[in-house]
């Protein structure tokens, strides 16, 4: 079996085992036999599998460990609330599904924006320093929501800057955040994005320009001298990331009645880069088995009560602890090579 | 006058994020690594010094040695069962392991001492200063917290310079390979690094808390990022580098938060950040990164 075979089953794969589970899922929600808590939580958990997927992106395919991913998610979920607010208000648009389109689109639209203003000065910088500016970006992105103001008055919109005197219908209240925003996020809308951002990830990852990102991350200097310009390849990478991150922002929100500007804060980013280390970095089904996974989990842990975050970490350190053991990982490698009789260093790849 | 209040306030929460930002700085610079859990160690010992103060009934100087050796034992134990495993595993294992670290920290205390926030107790009753007629007022812990932060300044710079372990520790973050061959104890210089960080981050949490007396959980988290980009700001590594950082970082948020906007202060902050590592990609005492072929 050669390299591209496998690459093109694995992608193929992927997509089968989203699939059967949104059917299984469907065929569950319509027998009512799923529960109320795993029912809420379906629209999140495949807003932060693309989060976590696009996050992969960034940290695993491009290589640049990214702090403030939540901040590109906070910017989609607010202008995609902002657009269907806009429509609904404004346009008296009641037809919902093109409503969560556009809003979508706006929310990966806005999110893109920032990212490549972002992206150019932040990608001059190198390793734990461009870790700490992405941090601060993200920072500065709750910090800036939080202060501004957003209205409906006609068909026009007005904004407010630190100033909460606007006429017209508010949709974004500064620290308050959105309220009373109508839901109109649904589960296949969600299953669609996850399909539609593994699509443009794994294509991405198995096209030549996916392999120039992956030759700058691997050896900047090396993928220089062959003629691959790294600036352009990195804020490809890590502009999709943040369209992707933005549409996965806006489909939350628009899940949620009530969303505040401090819901996007550094933990939320740390949150998604767990996902991510956990997957695997660079796995990209990986990250979306965790990213459900971990989400699911803290729910899962409920019958701890007081325990449960406590004992979310404890598995947290026990996981990174084992899985970089070299003891293990040697019996895993010893255990894996006799079953496919090929060299371990094909199985870490 | 506000002018200079806002000077001394400035220089007193810098203050603060320098001794925060030592620790983060030293535990870089000799382990190469974030050590997340920095921030959750402070509220550990403003913990202590509270329980101290008012459930034991301590005198003030034991209650803030009792946490410098709490936090001293807790941050060698997080050494050596959390990160001495990761230490030849990828920077992102030991990352997320840290942010465990953190997560734990805060979880225990949670259910330890519950998610109301404390009224952290003045540990020591001292009159307000008052300068120029009164138009000047200086409150004690400001004063008590700059003059700790010159003190600890002078100590530690002395430590590294002059003693055989601040030998040992300059050594090892050059190069630890090199200094194991030259028959340092890299896992002890490790530890002692973790311990002297942990203990600093005891009298961080003391200095913090009786300037924001407010007590939680978090309390160590936002200063502690706080101080992490102060760290950064002054060259991640470097000893003076983190007193600039902290110094100044903590008078651009005063001096933002009074005259350009009271809600933006954390953004001001962190703006400045950027622009400077745009123009100094390595922090203000940062060395160059030198890039071999």
């Amino acid at each position: 079996m050669n390299a591209k075979k496998k690459k093109l089953i694995i992608s193929l794969s992927t997509y089968a085992v989203v699939i059967i589970c949104f059917v299984i899922l469907t065929v569950m929600i319509n027998n009512k036999s799923i529960s109320r808590t795993l029912k809420g939580m379906l629209i999140p958990i495949c807003s932060w599998i693309v989060m976590a997927v696009s996050l992969n992106l960034v940290v695993g395919i491009s290589g640049e460990l990214s702090l403030g991913h939540a901040g590109f998610m906070s910017i989609g979920a607010f202008s995609g609330i902002i657009v269907s607010g806009w429509l609904l208000n404004g346009f008296q648009m009641a037809d919902t599904t093109l409503r969560l389109v556009i809003a979508l689109i706006a929310g990966g639209i806005a999110a893109g924006i920032a990212g490549t203003l972002i992206g150019i000065p932040v990608l001059r910088l190198r390793g734990d320093y461009l870790a700490i500016v992405t941090l601060a970006f993200g920072e500065i992105i709750k910090n800036v929501m939080n202060c501004v103001y957003v209205s409906v008055e006609g068909t026009g919109l007005n904004w407010g800057f630190l100033d909460a005197n606007i006429p017209g219908k508010l949709l974004l209240n500064g620290p308050m955040g959105a309220v009373g925003v109508e839901k109109i996020s649904t589960f296949t809308a969600g299953f669609l994005l996850v399909m539609f951002a593994l699509f443009v990830v794994q294509n991405l990852i198995n096209s030549r320009s996916g392999r120039a990102i992956m030759a700058a991350r691997d050896n900047r200097i090396a993928a220089e001298a062959m003629g691959i310009n790294i600036t352009k390849y990195k804020m490809m990478a890590f502009v999709t990331g943040a369209v992707l991150a933005g549409m996965a922002g806006a489909l939350y929100g628009l899940s949620m009645a009530t969303l505040l500007p401090t819901k996007f804060s550094f933990n939320e980013s740390i949150n998604v880069l767990v996902f991510v280390v956990l997957g695997g970095i660079g796995n990209i089904p990986g990250s979306v088995i965790s990213a459900a996974a971990l989400t699911i989990l803290p729910e899962k842990l409920r019958f701890l009560q007081n325990y449960r975050m406590l004992a979310y970490a404890v598995l947290l350190i026990l996981v990174m602890l084992l899985s970089n053991n070299p003891l293990l990982k040697a019996m895993w490698r010893k255990l894996f090579s006799r079953k496919n009789g090929e060299s371990g260093e094909e199985m870490r790849a | 006058m506000a002018f200079l209040s806002n000077l001394v306030n400035g220089i007193s929460l810098g203050s603060i994020y320098a001794i925060i930002a030592l620790g983060y700085t030293m535990v870089y610079g000799i382990a190469k690594m974030l050590n997340f859990a920095h921030g959750d160690v402070i509220m550990v010992g403003a913990f202590i010094i509270f329980c101290g103060a008012q459930y034991w009934g301590l005198p003030p100087a034991v209650c803030i040695l009792l946490a410098m050796l709490v936090c001293t034992v807790l941050g060698m134990t997080i050494e050596k069962l959390a990160y001495k495993p990761l230490r030849k595993a990828a920077g992102l294992a030991v990352l997320i392991t840290a942010i465990g670290m953190s997560y734990l920290l805060q979880n225990t205390a949670l259910l330890i001492w519950g998610a109301n926030p404390k009224v952290f107790p003045g540990l020591f009753k001292l009159d307000t200063f008052r300068l120029f007629n009164g138009q000047l007022s200086i409150k004690p812990e400001t004063l008590i917290t700059i003059l700790a932060n010159i003190v600890i300044m002078v100590a530690l710079t002395l430590f590294i310079s002059r003693t055989k372990m601040g030998k040992a520790m300059r050594c090892v973050s050059e190069d630890r390979g090199a200094a194991e061959l030259m028959g340092i104890n890299v896992n002890r210089t490790i530890s002692v690094t973790f311990a002297i960080g942990s203990a600093l981050a005891a009298i961080a949490g003391w200095l913090l808390c009786s300037s924001y007396p407010q007590l939680m959980p978090t309390t160590g988290s936002m200063p502690g990022i706080k101080a992490f980009t102060a760290a950064v700001f002054g060259g991640i590594g470097s000893i003076p580098g983190a007193m600039l950082g902290g110094v100044l970082l903590g008078l651009i948020e005063i001096f933002g938060k009074a005259y350009i906007s009271t809600e933006l202060g954390d953004a001001i902050v962190f703006a400045v950040l950027i622009i400077v590592l745009l123009v100094r990609p390595t922090g203000l005492l940062g060395k160059p990164i030198r890039e071999k072929v």
